[in-house]
């Protein structure tokens, strides 16, 4: 360790930017993005499940909240929710008296909210066309078998959409990832805000933008490793069999 | 031949410049962030009003040069000067080294204080490592403020960096700032003049250490445009002695 520490202060001895302070910000920026992302987007995948079955449900009470409920959250910008969901939460009265206050006064919880919401708008529609695309015969097939509702969704409709799903539910990952760029505006220090603090202190934007440009690649490439390997287990069966 | 075309431009130069007294200082634009009360803001109506407005547009009246003034956000004002956005910047900007490097700087037109700044039921000792421990502090996102914060506090306490002055007394109206560090006539006119609610002054105006704190505000300009640089601090000089300046200054600071 402090021979990484070492090497680091040489390797950093001749720049005015990029010294251990504002690596520090990167890493803690880093830290940030990624629980905020991951969050969002296990919290958004567990809602999403529900709402993508209710949403194609034939009682109108059920799909109808849920289709107005997507409808706002995609049809409106993210930094707009988060505003909303930040600043305007401020003007409920006597917030500040309440357990609410606790969790809504720093500005994670806040972000967290927002991202939340908005993916699992997104997710929901992705599972809802995947869900409606499982082919006729398996659903003809599973009747047949005197399967119930309910087991059929979890036997059959629902492990095929999933994979169906996979690459469109992929591009909503990495999405998150570069949507969550906007959490600095509510003074949260991730990748970007620690870009924008470098920027703002050294009046260097190639350096401090294109570093972090950088690190979102490397997440980028890892997201995109990760359900390439998914897709090649899970949906091997599509394969074209090989000699 | 050659030289009759030189003189013939050379003609229509001096005409393009006639209506100005100084011949190398063109018409330019000046880039503003605002609101920041009481030094740059928007009445009511919608016109940029503030005291380097006043004084931005009496220097030019001086020099006999239109300026127009173009608003841009605090964090990219520098590169927009070096993207040719605007030719010189007026906008509460404290002169420091590290600027420089970037900008060349007027003379210093103001220098004003920074203060802690805290809603009334907020109780805080002298700001020092102990009794800033483990409180949110607000600054505002690149100013010498959010460095000087950064450096001293930042370990022990947790800075919240906002994007306008405006989000900042939000947050602190709603409780979520235990403190902000701000210039003072800003803090007095956005927090404490205001009577939007019941805030103080925490401890003594800030001024040192001067590698934070500058020599006070300057005008700033692309490193090449010298002459503006000295036409401006000569009309500067002009309106101190003429009693303009104070006349200015009354208006947004009261007398002293």
């Amino acid at each position: 360790m402090d021979a990484l520490m070492t090497w680091l202060e040489t390797a950093l001895a001749d720049n005015s930017i990029f010294t251990l302070q504002t690596l520090g910000y990167y890493g803690e920026g880093l830290v940030t993005t990624v629980q905020l992302v991951f969050l969002s987007l296990i919290i958004g995948l567990v809602l999403a499940v529900p709402l993508a079955i209710g949403r194609g449900s034939t009682y109108r009470w059920v799909s109808l909240p849920i289709f107005l409920y997507c409808y706002v959250f995609r049809g409106t910008p993210l930094l707009v929710q988060l505003y909303l969901i930040y600043y305007g939460v401020v003007f409920v009265d006597g917030i500040q008296e309440t357990w609410l206050w606790v969790i809504l006064e720093k500005p994670f919880v806040p972000a967290l909210i927002a991202f939340t919401l908005n993916t699992a708008a997104y997710t929901t529609e992705i599972f809802r066309g995947a869900i409606k695309s499982t082919d006729r015969g398996e659903i003809e097939a599973a009747r047949a078998y005197g399967m119930s509702k309910g087991l059929m969704l979890r036997r059959i409709v629902l492990p095929s959409a999933f994979r169906r799903a996979l690459p469109a539910y992929g591009n909503e990952v990495i999405f998150m990832l570069h949507a969550s760029a906007i959490a600095s505006v509510v003074t949260i220090m991730d990748l970007t805000g620690a870009a924008r603090f470098v920027y703002a202190r050294f009046y260097a934007p190639f350096d401090a933008f294109l570093f972090v440009a950088a690190i979102y690649l490397c997440l980028t490439f890892g997201i995109l490793y990760l359900f390439r390997y998914l897709e090649r287990r899970l949906l091997a069966h599509l394969k074209p069999a090989s000699g | 031949m050659k030289m009759n075309h030189l003189l013939s431009l050379g003609v229509i130069g001096a005409t393009l410049v006639a209506g100005s007294a100084n011949a190398e200082v063109r018409d330019i634009r000046i880039g503003v962030d605002v609101p920041y009360e009481p030094m740059e803001f928007r009445t009511p109506e919608g016109e940029l009003t503030g005291f380097d407005i006043d004084l931005g547009n009496a220097l030019c009246a001086e020099i006999g040069i239109q300026c127009e003034w173009v608003v841009q956000g605090w964090d990219g004002i520098i590169p927009g000067l070096q993207a040719r956005k605007y030719d010189a910047i007026m906008s509460s900007m404290t002169i420091n080294e590290q600027r420089r490097e970037q900008v060349l700087f007027s003379d210093p037109y103001i220098t004003p204080p920074s203060a802690w700044f805290a809603p009334g039921d907020v109780e805080i000792g002298t700001p020092s490592d102990e009794t800033l421990e483990g409180l949110t502090l607000g600054v505002q996102r690149g100013t010498l403020q959010d460095n000087y914060v950064t450096d001293m506090y930042g370990d022990v306490a947790d800075v919240n960096r906002y994007a306008t002055a405006d989000d900042m007394v939000l947050d602190m109206d709603s409780g979520r700032l235990d403190a902000a560090f701000l210039d003072f006539p800003i803090g007095k006119s956005t927090l404490l003049d205001s009577g939007a609610g019941d805030y103080k002054v925490v401890g003594e105006k800030v001024t040192e250490p001067k590698e934070y704190f500058g020599e006070g505000f300057g005008i700033a300009f692309r490193q090449r445009d010298k002459e503006l640089a000295a036409a401006f601090n000569e009309a500067l000089a002009t309106l101190k002695s003429d009693g303009t300046y104070d006349e200015i200054h009354a208006t947004y600071f009261g007398e002293e």
